[in-house]
């Protein structure tokens, strides 16, 4: 079976310009990742803020030009941004916003912008555009009578459910969620996952969910990769991933998610700050907060290894390259 | 700083520039400059010395450079009327224009800054109602409606200002009172608002909060951050002082570059027109220039922009 | 800033929904006064040819520069016995349509270059900040005594004179808020959905700005008059036997001493007008537009 989408080696580098007269510097937001997802499956991706997770789902979407790699949807490789190739490939993958009210015009009604890729791609005859729209807001659990409502006369959670069904109006193949749920409320983020896993599964999506909350990822990834300054550092299923974590980082995002039951003690706090992308640290970029680095991870940057049972890893520790083995065992 | 002028010279040689290549598409549509600068009466042998001087045998690009290097010599061709050359013809008209302008641009700032920052000061007040109905004047009547008005009233009802002629100094009274009362009162409204938006701002609180006297803290804190948009319009008034007047000129037939420009758009004395067109534009843009510049002097956000 | 815009959003749907009811209270009456005098002149200007009472170029040479207050000349007559109210109620009409027809070209040359510089950036956006240096270096009385200069005056070349009075105010505007619109993310999402450029400026980006670009007409449309009475009344705009307010005070001007009505009746008309549509315009800006001074 040929993956639906696949990242090789994926780069992109922003310039940042500090002041007036300073010198333009490299943030390398996205730093050679590959990665694929297969059809119907879900890709979690998870990193904190500046891990350059939302510019690798953008550029997965072609939406964001990669500097040096490839992604290649079904097989064939993307075209270029702008092209009418590129604007019909649209139909086939979408993407879900963070911000549902300002990814939607403010001054249309939410029928009229759910059914807007159906005109766009001219997917069906416009006296049918109506029965498809309702059906697509009852697919997402907006009401008939919801049609003519502006953005902001609907809450968050209708926002986003319009977003979607506005997403899937093209039935495309693949879905990139970019942190989907984080501006909702608590109480409405479960609903809200539960739906798109639902649609996800029905419709057989290939979906690519990138969060900075592990919880939600658990919840709905098939596979995780976990980011760390424009790498991954962990990939494994998802199962997996949260039952043993193997690279530091891992372990302590897992380690930070409360288990209903389980007492907090134990946890592994990260330490220092958190990683600015225009200073990256030398060798492995995590060693100033990893409490088993050791003098091989501030020179040398680790490769990402395949260790067993589908997984792989970036860690000279896990990798065995140093003695540390002993002190992460203590640590699990 | 130093990246902030070479930016702004920069843009203000590609304007003179886009002038130029303005006027010379102009006058190459409008039909055989040969014809149109030498006027139709003149004999064939000097029609193709004409043509040979100015290289216009030569291809479009040539003429172009041509007429370039003739326009930076100050070569701006020769009045089909007089048959002098335009260029002397336009800045012997000079000193009469600016003898209405400057005393008209001094009226609007001496009356019209005050004004806005009275008015600003004491808001609601008769002083700030009469800075608002000037300013409504100013932007509503034209100024021919207003030089008519006023030679209705002082010239032919009352009899006590002549309503047109260069002779004395009295002549110029009506004139420049034509031309200042609209900008004192666009000047006025726009210094008061600046001053109110001034006025408003927390470290005018903080400065009267600190004990200032509020004296003080008009003239050492709100005075020169409410200068920073009064400076634009003020440099954008210094600029026309040479076109501002077309229209006053025809009115009191004051014989100054507009009304030297009004008589050659009717002769269709092209040389004189484009001559006029170039130093409007060039005093225009150096006049944009240093306001640029001042900007950048008198407000250190702005030079970081430009440099982007 | 979204919800700022929000908030704007609501405010302005329950300004329409309650517009009618709630205008007398909250329009002053020096805003009720330009409406009501807009109006009339755009009916005046509509139908001209019914409201005439004499035909413009008709001579009563009987009743040469009579004054104002006789029934058969309302407004008196001018030194060749033209009837001044027919003659002012055409210069209305040909003064407004010229002004109308030129703020709408102004608007839409204007946007269209401003969008372009919003969607090409780069060059054609260097390009198009380059011509609005130029045309602020050239005061645009000026360039049209230029152009009228070269190529002669005609009505259709006055339109298109006065057409680019402006523009690059709109396309300062409408580059701004295209970019901004650009990055606020609605227009991202419709570009991601695979829309055209087309699809993405006129269906999304044109509506959201489009108040902002009606309130800066409200700027254009006076300063047009006033542009266009200026030229005519130097003798370079509209020309007899056609007439125009500011063509009508030119060639009053000559009779101020003996007949100052001549003058007075479409002076007047022009102070009023440049009057009532600032008064509306700024009460229009105020309701529909904060972000614009």
């Amino acid at each position: 079976m040929t993956a639906l989408l696949e990242a090789e080696e994926l780069v992109r580098i922003y310039e940042v310009r500090r002041g007036i007269f300073g010198r333009p510097s490299p943030v390398r937001a996205v730093d050679g990742i590959s990665l694929a997802v297969m059809p119907g499956e879900t890709l979690g991706i998870v990193g904190e803020s500046g891990s350059g997770k939302s510019t690798l789902g953008r550029m997965l979407l072609g939406l964001d030009l990669a500097q040096a790699g490839e992604v290649r949807f079904a097989g064939s490789p993307m075209p270029r941004n702008g092209t009418a190739e590129w604007r019909a490939m649209r139909a086939k993958m979408q993407l879900v916003y963070q911000d549902p009210l300002a990814a939607l015009d403010r001054r249309l009604t939410i029928a009229a912008q759910i059914g807007e890729p159906l005109q766009i791609h001219r997917l069906v005859p416009r006296q049918y555009q109506a029965d498809r729209v309702a059906e697509l807001m009852e697919a997402v659990g907006l009401r008939s009578d919801q049609a003519g409502r502006f953005p902001h006369e609907l809450s968050g959670g209708q926002r986003q459910r319009a977003v979607i069904a506005r997403a899937l109006a093209s039935r495309p193949k693949l879905l990139v969620c970019d942190e989907p749920v984080s501006a909702l409320d608590v109480s409405i983020q479960a609903q809200v996952v539960n739906m798109l896993r639902d649609l996800q599964e029905r419709n057989g999506i290939g979906m690519v969910f990138i969060s900075h909350d592990l919880k939600v990822v658990r919840n709905i990834a098939d596979r995780v990769a976990v980011m760390y300054l424009g790498r991954i550092v962990e990939e494994a299923s998802s199962d997996v991933v949260f039952r043993s974590p193997q690279h530091p980082y891992t372990k302590a995002l897992v380690s930070s998610v409360p288990v209903p039951g389980k007492p907090l003690e134990g946890r592994m706090i990260l330490q220092g700050e958190p990683p600015n992308p225009a200073d990256r640290p030398s060798g492995c970029a995590f060693h100033p907060r990893c409490p088993v680095a050791q003098d091989i991870c501030r020179t040398s940057s680790p490769a990402l290894r395949r260790i067993g049972d589908g997984r792989t890893a970036a860690c000279h520790a896990v990798a065995g390259e140093t003695a540390s083995i002993e002190t992460m065992r203590r640590m699990a | 700083m130093i990246r902030f002028v070479l930016v702004r010279l920069l843009r203000a040689v590609i304007t003179i520039l886009a002038v130029v290549t303005f006027a010379f598409v102009v006058l190459r549509m409008s039909g055989d400059p040969a014809q149109v600068m030498l006027g139709p009466d003149v004999p064939q042998d000097a029609v193709d010395a004409f043509r040979r001087a100015w290289g216009l045998d030569q291809p479009l690009w040539i003429q172009y450079l041509a007429y370039l290097k003739s326009i930076f010599t100050g070569d701006f061709g020769v009045s089909m009327r007089d048959k002098a050359s335009a260029l002397q013809l336009v800045l012997e008209r000079v000193p009469a224009t600016l003898q209405l302008t400057l005393p008209a641009l001094i009226l609007k700032l001496m009356i019209g800054i005050p004004a806005g920052v009275y008015a600003a000061l004491h808001r609601q007040s008769f002083a700030d109602r009469g800075v608002i109905t000037l300013a409504i004047i100013g932007f509503t009547v034209p100024s021919f409606v207003m030089g008519l008005v006023l030679v209705l009233i002082f010239s032919v009802i009352l009899g006590v200002l002549p309503s047109g002629g260069q002779d004395t100094w009295v002549h110029g009274v009506l004139p420049t009172i034509t031309m200042s009362i609209g900008g004192i009162g666009i000047l006025a409204r726009f210094s008061r608002s600046a001053m109110i938006e001034v006025l408003g701002q927390p470290y005018i609180r903080t400065a009267s909060a600190k004990g200032l006297k509020w004296r003080d803290v008009i003239w050492s804190h709100a005075l020169p951050n409410a200068a920073v948009p009064i400076v634009t319009i003020v440099g954008f008034m210094v600029g026309s002082l040479i076109a501002g007047a077309v229209v006053v000129e025809s009115i009191f037939s004051w014989p100054g570059i507009g009304r030297l420009l009004i008589v050659s758009v009717s002769n269709r004395d092209l040389a004189v027109v484009q001559c006029i067109l170039l130093i409007i534009a060039a005093a225009m843009v150096m006049s944009n220039l240093v306001v640029d510049l001042l900007y950048g002097w008198l407000d250190p956000r702005l030079r970081s922009h430009a440099a982007h | 800033m979204a919800s700022v815009d929000m908030a704007e959003r609501s405010q302005l749907a329950g300004w329409l929904r309650g517009s009618i009811s709630s205008f007398r209270r909250k329009a002053p009456l020096s805003v009720a006064f330009g409406i009501f005098w807009l109006a009339a002149m755009v009916a005046i200007a509509l139908f001209a040819d019914y409201l005439r009472p004499y035909d413009i170029t008709a001579m009563d040479l009987t009743s040469r520069l009579s004054a104002p207050g006789a029934l058969r000349h309302l407004l008196g007559t001018d030194e060749l016995g033209r009837d001044v109210l027919s003659r002012l109620i055409q210069s209305v009409r040909v003064s407004l349509i010229i002004a109308f027809g030129a703020t709408v070209l102004s608007a839409v040359f204007g946007t269209a270059l401003g969008f372009a510089a919003a969607r090409f950036r780069g060059i054609v956006e260097h390009l198009v900040l380059a011509l609005a240096d130029f045309q602020a270096a050239l005061p645009f009385l000026i360039m049209s005594l230029a152009v009228l200069a070269f190529f002669g005056s005609s009505m259709v070349l006055l339109v298109c004179l006065m057409g680019f009075y402006g523009w690059e105010r709109y396309a300062r505007i409408a580059r701004g808020l295209a970019i901004s619109a650009g990055a606020q993310g609605y227009a991202a999402a419709v570009v991601q959905l695979g829309a055209t450029p087309a699809r993405v400026y006129l269906r999304h980006i044109l509506p959201n700005v489009a108040s902002t670009l009606i309130v800066s007409m409200t700027l254009t449309f006076p300063e047009i008059i006033l542009m266009e009475s200026g030229l005519s009344f130097l003798g370079l705009g509209v020309q007899p036997p056609e007439t125009s307010l500011g063509n009508m005070v030119g060639f009053g001007r000559e009779y101020l001493t003996r007949a100052p009505w001549i003058m007075l009746a479409p002076a007047a008309v022009i102070m009023l007008t440049t009057l009532s549509i600032s008064l509306v315009g700024d009460w229009l800006r105020d309701k529909l537009d904060p972000t614009v001074r």
